[in-house]
């Protein structure tokens, strides 16, 4: 396996799937159109449903902490879409190749098609939820800071992220049928110990729980920006460390492997 | 120039059951070694296709033919792309088209025009090219009012028609076929055999899979007789 062949496989895979935005973008749409056929608010209902956890949380969770209720909210607010938009790229990386057996054993695309399917998928379900964010943050009296031009940065890493993740998790779970039921449950116990609805500070001195947390950097680096706080470079850093390590492992992964997926299917 | 080369071509099917499929077993595998190792290479595998070695030219239309079981559909999609081959080597040179599911890729909530255009893109048609396609395929449908309706209002035979009209636009210079398609009642019937006869025509290349032997003399140019994976009969017609 030299270096070479597997960047030029690669490369190969990212400019068809490029190429092929027009399907990935059909079957993206197509994905969230059914979820929501003939309702009324249609995909406003991923809006809606989200507001009103999020009122729920915030109502009880504030009471619990005893924390006045605009600081809590946003922080709550962001945190929680951030978290959504990052499992769901993790839980559904696992079903992009046997979601698609049907296209992949009928015509020969790009891998990356499948995957830019559920990115594309999420990144609309994102935007549906960045409603909430605003609309939370104008009732919080929040003003965005300078610290908001990391956000383009920060999603582009992230989203890189869930990029290879899809391929390589979409690859093994294709193989191993047991990976996608482990990663669906890990995500829940992650979800616990993770800051989402509780404050990183409660963890005082034990600061070591957040830092080999790879999650807390990745929705650190979303919350941060949006919330007016520093962002703390040592978490870009980590995720940029990881986001890296996901593509050179992904890459090797499909070079050797991307032609027995449809066999595995 | 359009041209089919297999030299030595195999296909082999691992069979998983759930426990080839466990990350327990292979775990297990790592740590025991021997005992379960030696488990480990009595994998079952099923060879689909056979050291297979053919050469389709341009202008050529192979009927494949064999029972059921004997490699017709997998070496459609080996053709297709895929299925890489597990050894030897298969080279496909002209742009490929597959009509093994005609409908892939509609949507029932969709009209039928937003599923003709859908079902273009899936095929790797631009929307540009499709929409100046879309009034002769309306046409041959007889859809009428229809095509502004949901997919799922129609009738299956309606739905097969549109799928048939739609698949049947594509422009290749290979085109795979896995039994002739024969859709809709009786007029319809007549009329999509001529639009299927004409993309034969003007494809450089067919290859169907099929159990007619009717057929085989009416369409090819050669017939390919498959068993157990193998070629036992490679035959040119007059």
């Amino acid at each position: 396996m030299s270096i070479n062949a597997v960047v030029k496989d690669a490369g190969s895979d990212f400019v068809g799937t490029a190429k092929a935005f027009r399907i990935w973008n059909l079957l993206a749409l197509q994905d969230i159109r059914q979820r929501y056929r003939r309702s009324v608010l249609g995909p406003f209902w991923i809006t809606l449903s989200t507001l009103v956890s999020i009122v729920a949380l915030a109502v009880v969770y504030t009471k619990i902490f005893k924390t006045p209720i605009d600081q809590y909210l946003p922080y709550l607010t962001v945190g929680f879409i951030a978290w959504s938009f990052i499992s769901a790229l993790v839980m559904e990386s696992c079903s992009v190749f046997i979601g698609a057996e049907g296209i992949i054993k009928q015509i020969n695309i790009p891998f990356g098609v499948h995957v830019m399917r559920m990115i594309w998928r999420n990144l609309i379900t994102l935007a549906h939820h960045s409603v909430v964010v605003i609309l939370v943050l104008i009732y919080s009296g929040i003003v965005p800071t300078w610290g908001l031009l990391y956000l383009p940065y920060s999603l582009i890493v992230v989203t890189l992220a869930g990029v290879f993740t899809g391929y390589l998790l979409g690859a093994i779970c294709t193989r191993f049928r047991d990976i996608g039921p482990i990663v669906t449950s890990l995500m829940q116990v992650v979800f616990y110990i993770t800051p989402v609805i509780w404050y990183s500070g409660l963890l005082k001195e034990n600061q070591w729980l957040l830092v080999i947390n790879p999650f807390f950097h990745f929705i650190e680096i979303l919350r941060a920006p949006i919330l007016g706080n520093a962002v703390e470079h040592h978490s870009y850093k980590i995720c940029l460390a990881i986001t890296l390590a996901l593509g050179v492992i992904s890459m090797m992964f499909m070079y050797r492997f991307k032609k027995r997926i449809a066999y595995w299917l | 120039m359009s041209k089919i080369r297999a030299e030595a071509v195999c296909i082999d099917f691992p069979i998983y059951n759930s426990s080839g499929r466990s990350m327990k077993n292979a775990v297990l595998r790592a740590t025991t070694g021997g005992r379960i190792a030696r488990d480990s290479a009595n994998h079952t595998y099923i060879r689909s296709l056979d050291m297979l070695r053919f050469e389709i030219e341009a202008g050529e239309r192979v009927g494949l033919i064999g029972h059921n079981g004997s490699g017709k559909t997998t070496l459609l999609r080996a053709l297709s792309g895929v299925y890489a081959p597990t050894s030897g080597t298969l080279d496909v040179a002209g742009r490929v088209a597959s009509l093994l599911d005609i409908s892939l890729g509609m949507d029932p909530d969709a009209t039928g025009y937003e599923n003709i255009l859908m079902r273009g893109i899936v095929m790797g048609m631009g929307p540009k090219k499709m929409l100046a396609k879309i009034d002769e395929i309306a046409e041959f449908t007889d859809l009428g009012e229809y095509l502004n309706m949901p997919l799922r209002s129609y009738s299956s035979g309606m739905q097969m028609r549109l799928a048939f009209a739609v698949s049947t636009c594509i422009e290749a210079e290979i085109l795979l076929m896995d039994e002739w398609i024969s859709v809709g009642d009786a007029d319809f019937q007549d009329k999509a055999a001529d639009r299927l006869n004409n993309l034969i025509k003007t494809t450089p290349i067919l290859v169907i899979a099929t159990h007619s032997p009717e057929l085989v003399r009416k369409v090819c140019t050669r017939k390919i007789q498959l068993e157990h994976g193998r070629i036992i009969q490679d035959e040119r017609l007059s």
